[in-house]
């Protein structure tokens, strides 16, 4: 629960329905917008858009990613015929995106709107309040021409309707805008206020007639705003980041941890490495990642995981098998074992031996495999029965014939790392 | 055990601003979190604190007195439903420990930090919007004001006061050292590292002073600084431990702080996170405002940026704990600080709980079961799980067996167990049992009460036939005895035979009830021992006079025996349930279903309440009562 980014498209739609609640009724965002992913038939769009036909376009995608016409991902001043042939071109393609590479699937269509200045404005939470940015030098990146921003702070406590915002903007406003901008600018942090935004970005916005025109939205929502909120935002996705492909094994775990109150989480780094970590709880994890990187063992790290919130049994067990599966598939080449750290730190009040119990389960299904690609197993945990559950593992080891040391709460929390990895 | 009532408490102290939770500090619990209450009661407990930190709940559902021990020892605390009751009661509680959801937490943290008597919360909740937070962080500041958290177990103040479930087990929290003030005091942003961090320092110095973990969230209530420049001026702490994380700029503030002095003692500081770099990379946002590149944000930068005001910051944190001894060390060398002598804790009562799972202790039960369980997964009736009782289609009939005999019934018997509920189910309006019920129902009693009224007359002369008969048959057939006999000794006793006897039906004018019940048993049931008595006690009575014959109470009473006896009881199993008097069980069964159609019936009719005729009574009241001599 965080911050999360939202698609320029429902950035925009939500703009446009509550521009005149928000904003004003004088001056007008008409929010002409499409969304096209895989499954939209483009041939059908200008049936309910009728705009499509009669106005040039833009299209470009809209996967949380910025710095699209540097990317040359942008289609302007097209036709309808133009745009389909563009997107049906980029659709499904495998792209390179600054250092990642990911599938395109949604795009968005808008009118092509010609224009003189191009302006900038953005919203961005701070522990005091919120700061407002706003510059008559937008379209282009913003930290070139920092100098011409104005930043106005608005404290958490403040009421905007009191504040001068006109005054406050930068001193090459162009006079004929300065009350709209005024007046945009306070309808827009209202709007962010009110929705939960935590950050807002329009770079550029233009002025065409009696309308501004958003071009350009960039936005993340406090979804810890959901209770409040969740009614004005409508059907929200918040969409995974560009160019994160889960392989089976970490979609499954996905799953398993969507579907369940406990947290599993399994980042596949190198299936090739030879340690692997099954860490109870989230800065424990972190932590024994960290040190694996830190003592100098970054090419034998194969995975991060987590497992947390009380999972049952089976749900242990399931993520056990996922891990053991993937890292129990071919032998290290030079015949090197590997390492299973079960680590962890003290517990507060889960039962340690409990914990355990689908851990065991699936060691004894690996038995075999876990022989043959010579994995040594550490155990570190403390917490209530830590003493029984240590017990539980060390008695499989002998049981199972593979090495199990275990550690409590007096062997500090990652000494297992170098036990494992400080004999090579 | 003694119940001591904790109403009233001393004043909790004067204390300097830089402590916000010592020994003396009293407490206003909001949430019921009644396990979380006993670890503060039991942390109090054994840091030998004169009183109970706890000394008011706030429940906004529930008032009244919540029980909880005090050692071994029982107390009351005092449960109120809203915050200004708990504060009026308890103005010395000048720390909220707040349980509320993450959708209430807010409105009840405002609250209590607008009241004057609060000095400091601690919002345990996950999930509050950061906009509220931050309306939060504004009052606090301008009221000088601490909030610890959201999104946190809390903290503690070793040998004085634990917020909520900080530190875990008691054993754990001895192994810690925590029951006695130590004179290291940490700071760390995530909670579950805490008790980490608390063990950590207790192997390497003199232990913890004190620990606040300011929770996960991106705008926590109070900040490293804030923490750091308290223990800064806080005499009795002799140096500090910082675990921060990747992500955010907060840490900066206290490097800031040793860089311009302000903060002097010695400091070990990690923040973890170090691993960000190896993972994929993902695109970044078009960044605008945020001037403060991500580079400072990430781990690395911020533990080299530590090193260089000089903090000790371990190479990782595998010796982060090295660290801290190290500092330590130095310190004690230095003469600077005289190391604290540890502390023997009082003894604990281990939890009845925790000591039987640990098989340390016993107990005889008060009560034995043996016919279901619904503690596991699924309930089970004589240890079959209700979805096979589905699946397999046991019936009514199959479950009766499992509840009142413990046994898996054959077909025949599952099948007889039905038709008796289904022939027993109702005999009219007007015998006494459904007539009852139909009047208590027309006096407006509930269905339970109108029932129950009927039920009550079920006895020697009403329904009572099917026990009556299966205990007349069974006491003269398991005797030894002949049917003639059976008739002229009841006879002579002038008893009537129970079961025997119609109204209306005779030989000639058979009961087809009965007839289909003996002829079902005669092909089905293995032994109709007692059925075939009773008939041989009919053709004797018949012979008598033409309606005494077997009458369906009679001989579902038999043929129960029967069946009892053709699944493995034996005849002297048969008595014992004829005199524990479990044959009415079929029934008082049966005739609820009946019973209870009546009452519907009645209440759907919107029946008024039943006033019996005036001239359907005779009245013989004498003139003047009888004078006792």
């Amino acid at each position: 629960m965080a911050q999360r980014g939202i698609r320029e498209y429902d950035g925009k739609k939500m703009l446009a329905k509550y521009w005149t609640d928000y904003i004003s009724k004088d001056f007008k965002f008409p929010g002409k917008i499409v969304l096209v992913d895989p499954k939209t038939k483009l041939d059908d769009l200008p049936k309910k858009h009728k705009w499509l036909k009669t106005e040039k376009l833009v299209v470009k995608p809209d996967q949380l990613f910025g710095k699209r016409g540097k990317h040359g991902l942008i289609k302007a001043n097209a036709s309808f015929t133009e745009a389909k042939k563009w997107i049906t071109e980029h659709m499904n393609k495998e792209t390179k995106v600054g250092k990642v590479t990911g599938m395109l699937t949604h795009f968005i269509i808008e009118p092509f709107v010609p224009h003189k200045g191009e302006f900038y404005v953005a919203i961005k939470s701070n522990r005091e309040g919120d700061m407002i940015y706003f510059s008559n030098h937008g379209g282009v990146d913003i930290e070139s021409v920092w100098k011409t921003v104005s930043e106005i702070q608005i404290d958490v406590d403040q009421d905007i309707n009191k504040v001068n915002i006109e005054s406050k903007l930068p001193k090459d406003t162009p006079k004929e805008h300065k009350k709209m901008f005024a007046e945009f600018t306070k309808g827009l942090y209202k709007f962010y206020r009110e929705l939960n935004y935590a950050y807002l970005e329009i770079n550029p916005f233009v002025v065409s007639g009696k309308e501004i025109i958003p071009l350009d939205l960039v936005a993340r929502i406090d979804d810890t705003g959901h209770f409040e909120s969740s009614d004005k935002w409508g059907d929200l996705t918040f969409p995974a980041p560009f160019g994160r492909k889960l392989s089976k094994e970490e979609k499954y775990v996905k799953m398993m941890d969507e579907k369940s109150g406990a947290l599993l989480k399994l980042t596949v780094l190198n299936p090739k490495g030879r340690v692997w970590t099954m860490v109870a709880g989230g800065g424990g994890s972190v932590i024994y990642t960290d040190t694996i990187v830190d003592l100098g063992y970054r090419d034998e790290l194969a995975n991060y995981g987590e497992y947390s919130g009380n999972p049952t049994t089976d749900l242990t067990y399931e993520y056990a098998k996922t891990i053991l599966d993937l890292m129990t598939r071919e032998k290290d080449p030079k015949g090197r074992p590997k390492f299973l750290l079960v680590g962890g730190g003290i517990a507060n009040f889960t039962d340690v031996a409990k914990t355990f119990t689908g851990i065991t389960m699936a060691l004894r299904d690996y038995k075999k495999k876990l022989k043959d690609t010579k994995v040594k197993i550490y155990v570190r945990r403390g917490g209530p029965n830590y003493k029984e559950g240590l017990k539980i593992m060390k008695d499989l080891g002998e049981e199972l014939g593979i090495p199990i040391d275990v550690y409590g709460p007096e062997t500090h929390m990652t000494r297992i790392v170098d036990m494992a990895l400080g004999g090579k | 055990m003694e119940a001591i009532t904790v109403t009233k408490t001393k004043k909790s102290g004067k204390r300097p601003d830089y402590i916000i939770m010592d020994k003396n500090t009293k407490a206003i619990i909001f949430g019921f979190q009644t396990r979380a209450i006993q670890r503060m009661l039991d942390f109090d407990y054994i840091c030998r604190r004169e009183e109970p930190s706890v000394v008011v709940i706030v429940n906004p559902t529930r008032d009244g007195m919540h029980k909880c021990f005090w050692g071994t020892k029982e107390i009351l605390i005092p449960m109120v439903r809203t915050l200004k009751e708990a504060t009026k009661m308890h103005p010395e509680a000048d720390f909220m420990v707040n349980f509320a959801s993450f959708r209430s937490a807010y409105q009840t943290s405002k609250e209590a930090l607008e009241t004057k008597t609060i000095r400091s919360v601690a919002i345990i909740a996950e999930g509050l919007p950061e906009q509220r937070t931050k309306e939060l962080i504004k009052i606090a500041k301008e009221k000088n004001k601490w909030i610890i958290g959201p999104a946190t177990v809390g903290g503690i103040a070793a040998g004085g006061f634990r917020i909520g479930n900080t530190a875990g087990q008691l054993d754990n929290i001895v192994a810690s050292k925590l029951h006695r003030q130590g004179s290291v005091a940490y700071v760390s942003k995530s909670g579950g590292l805490s008790n980490e961090l608390n063990n950590i320092i207790a192997m390497t110095t003199d232990g913890v002073y004190e620990g606040v973990a300011i929770g996960g969230d991106r705008y926590p209530g109070s900040t490293f600084i804030d923490h750091m420049m308290r223990y800064e001026k806080n005499p009795d702490i002799k140096m500090t431990v910082l675990l921060g994380e990747v992500g955010g700029t907060d840490e900066y503030e206290v490097i800031d702080a040793i860089k311009k002095g302000r903060i002097k003692k010695p400091v070990v500081a990690w923040c973890i996170g170090t691993c960000s770099k190896v993972f994929p990379a993902e695109v970044q946002f078009g960044h605008a405002g945020a001037r403060a590149g991500a580079e400072r944000e990430t781990a690395d930068v911020k533990n080299k940026a530590f090193k260089d005001v000089g903090v000790y910051v371990p190479k990782s944190f595998d010796d982060f704990d090295k660290q801290i001894e190290k500092a330590y060390t130095k310190l004690v060398k230095s003469g600077k600080h005289k190391p604290i002598p540890d502390v023997e804790p009082p003894i604990i009562p281990l939890d009845y709980e925790v000591a039987l799972k640990q098989g340390m202790i016993r107990k005889p039960a008060s009560f034995i079961s043996t016919i279901s369980d619904d503690r596991g997964e699924e309930l089970r009736y004589c240890g079959v799980t209700i979805s096979r009782i589905f699946e397999e289609k046991w019936g009514l009939g199959g479950v009766i067996g499992l509840l009142w005999f413990k046994k898996n019934l054959p077909a025949w018997a599952r099948e007889f167990i039905e038709r008796v509920v289904l022939l027993t189910a109702d005999h009219g309006p007007a015998v006494s049992g459904a007539h009852n019920s139909i009047i208590a129902s027309r006096a407006g009693k509930d269905l339970i009460s109108s029932l129950v009224s009927g039920l009550l007359t079920i006895g020697p002369r009403f329904g009572g036939a099917v026990q009556g008969s299966a205990n007349h048959f069974t006491k003269y057939l398991y005797a030894g005895e002949e049917p003639s006999f059976m008739v002229t000794d009841m006879k002579s006793k002038n008893v009537n035979i129970q079961g025997i006897g119609h109204r209306i039906k005779s030989v000639t004018n058979p009961d087809v009830r009965v007839t289909i019940m003996v002829d079902f048993a005669k092909k089905n049931f293995p032994v109709t021992e007692t059925l075939d008595y009773a008939l041989s006690v009919e053709e004797l009575t018949t012979s008598k006079r033409n309606n005494l014959i077997l009458n369906v109470d009679g001989c579902i009473g038999v043929l129960c025996c029967d069946m009892l006896r053709g699944i493995g009881y034996s005849r002297d199993e048969v008595r014992e349930f004829v005199d524990l008097g479990i044959l009415n069980a079929f029934f008082v069964l049966g005739r609820s279903i009946g019973f209870m159609g009546h009452i519907m019936d009645q209440k759907r009719l919107k029946s008024r309440l039943y006033r019996h005729p005036w001239d359907d009574i005779e009245y013989m009241m004498p003139d003047k009562p009888e004078k006792v001599k």
